[in-house]
């Protein structure tokens, strides 16, 4: 198989829209026949991630690179930074606006819930310059 | 139990059609806030009742495999949301019954919550 390359944009404070980088990628990686439970969990990464960047960081870019046995998903922001990761992957601990709240999201749920769908999670921030999330799920 | 089953028993009116209204449903999930659909109801889902109506409540559905979104106290999601469920192929209905009750009824006919 040869390795399939998707990119979206994501765009900022877009509630309507932000889901549908994550559902393309769902859908690209049904296609190729992978077993539901490792499609779910790239999908639930993907989604809280692409959230992410739509609310905290005024939208930003998706990369997705699927191999023959794994996927490496990134997500690239260009938003405030995270200025101490270790505080954010507390669950419950959130910086979410209230408009993020009222659509159900914002509960300090997103990092840690990434980090537990993800085989590997890499987190690369800079405070005023952005982040980079890149997750990888294995296909077995 | 299958889906019309569901309908009848929570006097719902369905808004968009499943591609099979007999589908089994063993496994739902009850919750307004969908970080905790997506950190907790993991596992298999195929209902999730809610109060809340927007786009992300389906976006949510896509993401966690579940195939029908409750929507609970009566409400009714504007068209927008009824079209993006259509595409999704998530079938969605409204009851007039508040979360507590309908979860129960679901509940006391046999459909059981995630793990159980």
């Amino acid at each position: 198989m040869q390795t399939v390359k998707l990119s979206f944009k994501i765009r900022g404070s877009d509630f309507v829209n932000a889901g549908e980088a994550s559902s393309n990628t769902k859908k690209a990686l049904s296609r190729i026949g992978l077993s539901p439970s490792v499609v779910k969990r790239a999908a639930i990464a993907m989604y809280e991630a692409e959230l992410n960047a739509m609310i905290h960081a005024d939208g930003g870019q998706a990369d997705v690179e699927i191999f023959p046995d794994h996927v490496i998903i990134s997500i690239t922001d260009h938003g405030p930074g995270i200025p101490d990761v270790d505080l954010a992957m507390q669950a419950g601990w959130s910086t979410a606006p209230d408009i993020a709240r009222e659509m159900g999201f914002g509960a300090g749920m997103g990092l840690p819930n990434i980090k537990k769908q993800a085989d590997d999670l890499k987190i690369e921030t800079k405070v005023g310059q952005g982040t980079t999330l890149t997750i990888k799920i294995l296909f077995a | 139990m299958n889906l019309s089953e569901c309908v009848k028993l929570l006097a719902a009116r369905v808004l968009v059609q499943a591609s099979d209204m007999d589908m089994d449903i063993k496994v739902a999930c009850g919750a307004d806030l969908m970080s905790d659909v997506m950190a907790f109801a993991c596992s298999s889902n195929e209902m999730m009742l809610t109060g809340l109506v927007n786009p992300q409540t389906i976006r949510t559905a896509e993401m966690m495999d579940v195939k029908v979104v409750v929507f609970v106290r009566g409400k009714i999601p504007d068209a927008s949301v009824l079209k993006l469920a259509e595409e999704k192929d998530i079938c969605v209905m409204t009851t007039k019954l508040p979360m507590f009750s309908a979860c129960g009824v679901l509940y006391g006919a046999g459909i059981l919550g995630k793990g159980e």
